[in-house]
């Protein structure tokens, strides 16, 4: 059981962290509050499934695709809807909400609503410790922890990188610096749908896909970024693996304990909210304004 | 002052007075239990939205997760209806006041948090309360909810007016409690400078956590009432009034119609709620009515980000400049001051040359 644990902890863990990366970056660079960021987990998926149902791509190349067409739609969305209104916060959420909607029944209506399954990337399992470990699971936490490490590299050693991080720390200065804050914020776009793609891709096969899939994901990445301290982004992945470590025993410990999963790590983000609003690796404002 | 008390020559005043007797006279126009069902529901959730919006939109506490005082309201009802068979006029009452009691429970963490931490803890709590539901589903019947209330009355039609009544009172507590122009209560305005700005409110005297916590129990309340309503309405108080898309549907209407503004929640509700009920009776209506919803919610903010009603107001009405009275657009003149409300492209060069 102790095994088990480990290895289901890991492969969420890793999955919740990729998303609240995505979430985080695309937040703390263009101020977005982006509900439609787990759809977008939900779209890859599905378009996993219709590519290789309807076109018969093998599988890899399915889902490069797939992660390609919603980083394009991620950046179609942005440049059509979330730039235009940015002024308007508010507006931005609700709108990017709408747009989780339109691609939840959009998917509703060409797929039907029953739970349909991928095939694995990869067949078989082994024994470990005396439980037998998909091996489909080693790849999708191996791919995720790759996907992290990129994403870490891609933010300290690039040039890219760096605009990001500046535009994160202050709009205002990065732009003066000669940054080109809009078309950052629009690359990071690109890149936060494509994390969520990812994770999309690499999850699917272990789970049964349902167009009803992102709220779920959406509700714990809030609560990760919230836990890890919004605008920090190694806060926000290690507050990632330790909700899916929590998720992972509830399910394991509490008997019938499935209905309780999120209520967990929720009442875990509102004790540590209450006792360090900042979050764990949040910085504390003087009386920040608002 | 005569001219602040004048309705019909404000164009935005005569709609809005002219919808409340539309409201009262609907049985009159149609005996279809359909329609009428439509539209109770519209009123009931007008009074949640317009709850939701005198937390958010004046007070400036984001609520993402608004669902549970509506759900914790509609739960105490049917509790109290169900095991000590108290009369429809006691359960909602005494649900309301455990949702304005659960308004300052949600808004002791909210003395520490704002913005979006806020948003996100509020958003937390119904979904932690239906875990909990779910999971103690002897008492709470888990799933299917708890069934079999009392009707709040015998027909449909007394039913409407005891809710229609209800909520237009509540609608209109709610606009003076928050209006920051009123002469007796100061809450509307102190309530606005928290919004704009808490430190100045609080460098100023205001006690910032006395207003913010009322607000919060205001908000509940009247959120409770409407639970209240629903679960007696409905006679089912089910897990579906804590769900995280009731939470997030209040936000969609509210600032649909337009946030901070009391008859925009309203408008909101009183447009997308049909809307989407009656794009059902259509062919293949189940199938895509969310898709038309989300593109017209998309189409519409990106038009008219401060919502609909902030749109038509500023079509139809304008501010004089000079003694701050509202006057309708079409008029040349200020009603009270006789000032030119704008110029003509005359006057624009006369008075460049001078």
């Amino acid at each position: 059981m102790f095994v088990s644990i480990l290895i289901n902890g890991l492969v969420s863990g890793a999955v919740y962290a990729i998303l609240a990366i995505g979430f985080s970056l695309i937040f703390g660079v263009a101020k977005i509050m982006n509900m439609a960021h787990t759809a977008f987990y939900m779209l890859t998926a599905f378009l996993i499934l219709g590519a290789i149902t309807f076109l018969d791509m093998p599988l890899p190349l399915a889902a490069m695709a797939s992660i390609i067409v919603a980083g394009l739609l991620g950046v179609v969305c942005y440049k059509l809807c979330f730039d235009r209104i940015k002024v308007h916060e508010t507006a931005v959420m609700i709108i990017s909400v709408a747009i989780a909607m339109l691609f939840e029944e959009t998917i509703l209506l060409t797929f039907g609503a029953q739970y349909q399954r991928i095939p694995p990337f990869v067949e078989g399992y082994f024994e470990l410790g005396g439980v037998s470990v998909l091996n489909q699971h080693f790849f999708t936490a191996g791919a995720s922890i790759a996907t992290l490490v990129g994403v870490w590299l891609l933010l300290s050693k690039t040039k890219l990188g760096k605009a990001i991080r500046a535009v994160d720390q202050d709009r205002e200065i990065a732009n003066v610096m000669g940054i080109n804050v809009t078309k950052t914020s629009m690359q990071v776009m690109g890149i936060s749908v494509i994390l969520a793609g990812v994770a999309g891709a690499v999850t699917a096969p272990t789970i049964m896909i349902n167009p009803l899939m992102w709220t779920n994901p959406l509700v714990i990445v809030l609560s990760a970024v919230v836990l890890g301290g919004l605008g920090s982004i190694k806060g926000s992945a290690i507050a990632a693996f330790i909700l899916g470590y929590a998720e992972t025993l509830v399910v394991f410990i509490v008997p019938d304990g499935s209905f309780l999963r999120g209520a967990v790590s929720l009442t875990a983000m509102v004790l540590v909210l209450l006792i360090r609003p900042e979050g764990l690796f949040g910085v504390a404002f003087e009386e920040e304004r608002l | 002052m005569w001219f602040r008390k004048s309705v019909l020559v404000i164009p935005g005043r005569v709609i809005a007075l002219m919808f409340g007797i539309t409201l009262l006279l609907f049985p009159l126009l149609t005996a279809d239990e359909a329609t009428l069902r439509i539209v109770t529901f519209a009123a009931i959730f007008s009074l949640y939205a317009v709850s939701w919006d005198t937390l958010t939109g004046y007070t400036g506490q984001l609520s993402l997760g608004h669902a549970l005082f509506f759900g914790v309201a509609a739960y105490a009802s049917a509790l109290l209806d169900l095991h000590l068979e108290l009369s429809v006029w006691l359960t909602i009452p005494i649900g309301s006041c455990v949702g304005a009691f659960i308004g300052l429970i949600v808004g002791l963490p909210a003395l520490r948090l704002r913005g979006i931490y806020l948003g996100l803890v509020t958003l937390a709590f119904p979904i932690i309360l239906s875990g909990i539901i779910f999971y103690f589903s002897d008492f709470t019947g888990g799933e299917a909810g708890l069934y079999g209330l009392s009707r709040l009355a015998e027909d449909k039609i007394t039913a409407y007016y005891i809710v229609i009544a209800i909520v237009m009172c509540s609608i209109f507590i709610m606009f003076k409690f928050t209006d920051a122009k009123s002469r007796i209560l100061r809450t509307g305005l102190l309530l606005r400078a928290i919004r704009e700005d808490e430190m100045t409110a609080r460098a100023s005297g205001i006690d910032t956590i006395k207003y913010k916590l009322l607000a919060f129990a205001m908000s509940g309340f009247f959120a409770g009432i409407a639970g209240g309503l629903y679960a007696h309405y409905i006679r089912v108080a089910g897990p579906s009034t804590l769900e995280l898309t009731f939470s997030i549907q209040v936000v969609l209407w509210a600032i649909f119609g337009g946030m901070g503004t009391i008859y925009g929640p309203v408008a909101g509700v009183f447009i997308l709620y049909p809307l989407t009920e009656i794009i059902r009776f259509y062919p293949y209506g189940e199938e895509v009515r969310f898709i038309l919803l989300s593109l017209i919610l998309i189409l519409s903010l990106l038009f008219m980000p401060e919502g609909i009603t902030v749109w038509v107001r500023d079509k139809i009405e304008q501010e004089c400049t000079r003694c701050k009275v509202i006057n309708a657009a079409t008029r040349r003149t200020c009603r009270a001051c006789r000032a030119p409300m704008y110029l003509t492209k005359e006057e624009n060069a006369n008075q460049g040359k001078e």
